[in-house]
């Protein structure tokens, strides 16, 4: 078994061997936690000059890996929380994504950085935004968001590899989330994956909401619902073909967009995309659950209705397909990933 | 310390002459309203620049802000680009992406400079970390004003070159101005900027540009020091700039800067006095035919700009991404 925290280490590790001008930085990067494990030995192997702790500098640090990046040294820069790389919006939206563009293509940047979404266990306001929009709304950024070990694997090796910078969002629930082993399977940036196929739905997810589905997966197939679902794996570029191939099969759609706020969300601008396609007639209005338009609140108690819960995507899925699903009793804490989960981040 | 010799002075008269000549023509020309871009014109401040520019080596890099053409010209950057640029054409240095505010010519290390206040400086620290990696010679000069100061992001990256002991020349050009606001209403009365910057753990000095002979050498100085004790340093340069924040014109009667003070720098021109430190060495030295071949040079450019202006197309979505 080979957890997604491991994939992310493998995939460090690969790139760090394959291209040695490959710098790593971030804060925790060398602490004794490894950053969630996922930089365990890189120091001991690669030494302090090419995997090294930083200041609390998240804007500075950005420009310093975008000078490294501009003079062939490509850089995997890492947030243990998303949030705190808000200080770092000039450099990433000013500099790093515009570079290549405004010297007329003289230089790109490679960099890579590893963004790490949190939920439950009181993360709060300012410990679990995910705003994979913000930044897929900058020309010049890709925006790769894996869902298991194996995309995770190939995807931070692709990111590491592509020339242009590149926002990777791992949610941090998914750092346990394991499969038998590695499929060291090739997959581009802008690719989506086919995770199943059926006629009655297409269900969109991506991140934790493709777990957050696979889950559910055998409980709906048992009432004679199935589904094409779509796993983004990359919000920038999107994979609209694959998106509208299944749509005019299934003519009927379920973006489940639910670690985001919905305001100009991923959901909102796939159902812009096929409200705007000619071909694409559906059965129903598209549907798609995210959560409110609220910022997240850190209680246990205000936070068991915030969260979308399997009994919200079940009760949809029946909506949309006018079947019924046999309710289940949901047993699970709502703000932990597994029963071994104590946080505290 | 060894006072900067004759002939690298005759060089840095050269270079600030050149970089005026090319902003006055700018200045004259941009009513023509074929120049259609923001553009922070250097004068009154080229000799900063253009110092630095002879007493650097070719491998040192610069990196640069807004009001950048004096730092580009210095570093030698291609001057047909640079004005090809500054009309949006294909041919400039930036294929008329960047416009005034946005320069590069990697040929001659100058690796760029942009709009945003103090936006460019820890790319250049971030080059000087790549240098540092690579064993490679030289040290990278990040260019920065007075405003700077007021960015967090400077001190941030200023933490970074002395944690990493990086080989950085901070070059800060304190013109008293951010746009139109005064440095009094920015930053606390009496504060000396490369006193601050110092009490950080990095070697400052500091010069003032109407001392123009003491300021070339204070530059140089800098230079050694960095070159000897292979330390970070951080450069203050008092200075003026003559024409309004941003665009072709004199802005004065506007009246947001002391009358005192503008009669005092336009009277202490340090472009002249060193011309006239120069022809008090060298009575011979003369300067005409230099001045009279690079003006014709210039306006030849103007005119062939003007007589075809048209740019080649490209294809903009090509520079978005790099292809993998």
């Amino acid at each position: 078994m080979i957890k997604f925290k491991d994939s992310i280490n493998l995939a460090l590790d690969h790139s760090l061997r394959s291209n040695n001008r490959l710098i790593c930085f971030g804060l925790g990067v060398n602490d004794p936690s490894r950053f969630f494990e996922t930089t365990k030995k890189l120091l001991e192997k690669y030494g302090e000059n090419r995997v090294f702790e930083t200041p609390t500098s998240e804007n500075a640090m950005t420009g310093i890996g975008i000078g490294l990046a501009i003079n062939n040294y490509p850089c995997v820069m890492m947030h243990q929380r998303l949030d705190f790389f808000l200080l770092a919006m000039d450099q990433l939206v000013n500099n790093a994504a515009k570079w290549h563009f405004m010297y007329g293509g003289k230089k790109s940047v490679p960099i890579t950085i590893r963004l790490i979404i949190g939920k439950g266990w009181g993360q709060g306001p300012t410990h679990s935004q995910s705003l994979q929009s913000w930044f897929a709304h900058i020309p010049g950024l890709k925006v790769v968001m894996p869902s298991l070990p194996s995309n995770a694997y190939s995807l931070l090796i692709q990111s590491i590899k592509d020339p242009n910078p590149v926002i990777f969002i791992e949610h941090r629930w998914l750092h346990e989330i394991s499969e038998k082993k590695i499929n060291k399977k090739k997959i581009k940036i802008g690719d989506c994956q086919l995770l199943s196929k059926g006629k009655d739905l297409t269900v969109i997810t991506y991140s934790l909401s493709t777990i957050e589905i696979m889950n559910l997966k055998k409980i709906i197939n048992k009432s004679g619902i199935n589904f094409d679902h779509i796993d983004l794996l990359s919000i920038k570029p999107i994979d609209y073909k694959s998106i509208k191939k299944s749509l005019l099969k299934t003519k009927n759609l379920l973006i489940l967009d639910s670690i985001s706020n919905p305001i100009c969300s991923v959901g909102s601008e796939i159902i812009s995309l096929i409200s705007r396609d000619k071909d694409i007639k559906l059965k129903n209005t598209p549907s798609m659950l995210t959560l409110p338009d609220i910022s997240t609140p850190t209680s246990f108690y205000y936070t068991k209705n915030y969260y979308i819960s399997k009994k919200d995507i079940i009760r949809e899925i029946m909506r949309l397909t006018n079947k019924q699903i046999k309710i289940i009793i949901d047993r699970d804490l709502h703000d932990v990933p597994n029963p071994k989960f104590k946080g505290p981040f | 310390m060894k006072k900067v010799s004759f002939s690298k002075l005759k060089k840095i008269y050269e270079n600030s002459l050149k970089i005026r000549i090319l902003e006055e023509t700018i200045s004259r020309e941009y009513k023509k309203n074929k120049m259609r871009c923001p553009t922070h014109l250097s004068i009154g401040q080229e000799i900063v620049a253009a110092s630095v520019g002879i007493l650097s080596k070719k491998e040192d890099y610069f990196i640069s802000y807004h009001r950048s053409h004096a730092h580009y010209l210095s570093k030698g950057g291609d001057i047909i680009k640079f004005i090809h640029e500054l009309h949006g054409l294909s041919t400039g240095c930036s294929k008329g992406i960047g416009g005034s505010m946005h320069l590069i010519d990697l040929k001659k290390n100058f690796y760029g400079s942009t709009a945003v206040v103090s936006s460019s400086i820890p790319i250049g620290v971030g080059l000087a970390l790549s240098k540092q990696l690579s064993k490679e010679a030289g040290v990278v000069f990040i260019f920065i004003g007075d405003a700077s100061i007021e960015e967090g992001v400077f001190f941030e990256a200023l933490n970074f070159v002395i944690l990493k002991n990086l080989p950085v020349i901070f070059v800060c050009e304190n013109n008293s101005f951010s746009v139109y606001t005064h440095l009094s209403k920015r930053q606390p009365r009496g504060r000396k900027i490369y006193k601050l910057v110092e009490s950080f753990g990095i070697k400052s000095f500091f010069a003032n540009q109407s001392e123009t002979i003491k300021m070339i050498n204070t530059i140089n100085k800098v230079i050694s020091f960095s070159k000897f004790s292979k330390k970070p340093a951080f450069i203050e340069i008092k200075n003026f700039r003559y024409l309004e924040h941003c665009g072709p014109n004199y802005d004065d009667n506007l009246n947001y800067r002391n009358n005192r003070e503008i009669s005092f720098w336009t009277k202490n021109d340090a472009v002249f006095i060193l011309e006239k430190y120069l022809v008090k060495l060298d009575k011979t030295f003369n300067h005409k035919e230099f001045k009279d071949s690079f003006i014709k040079f210039v306006n030849r450019i103007f005119r062939k700009i003007y007589m075809n202006n048209k740019p080649n197309k490209i294809n903009l979505k090509n520079f978005v991404y790099k292809k993998a």
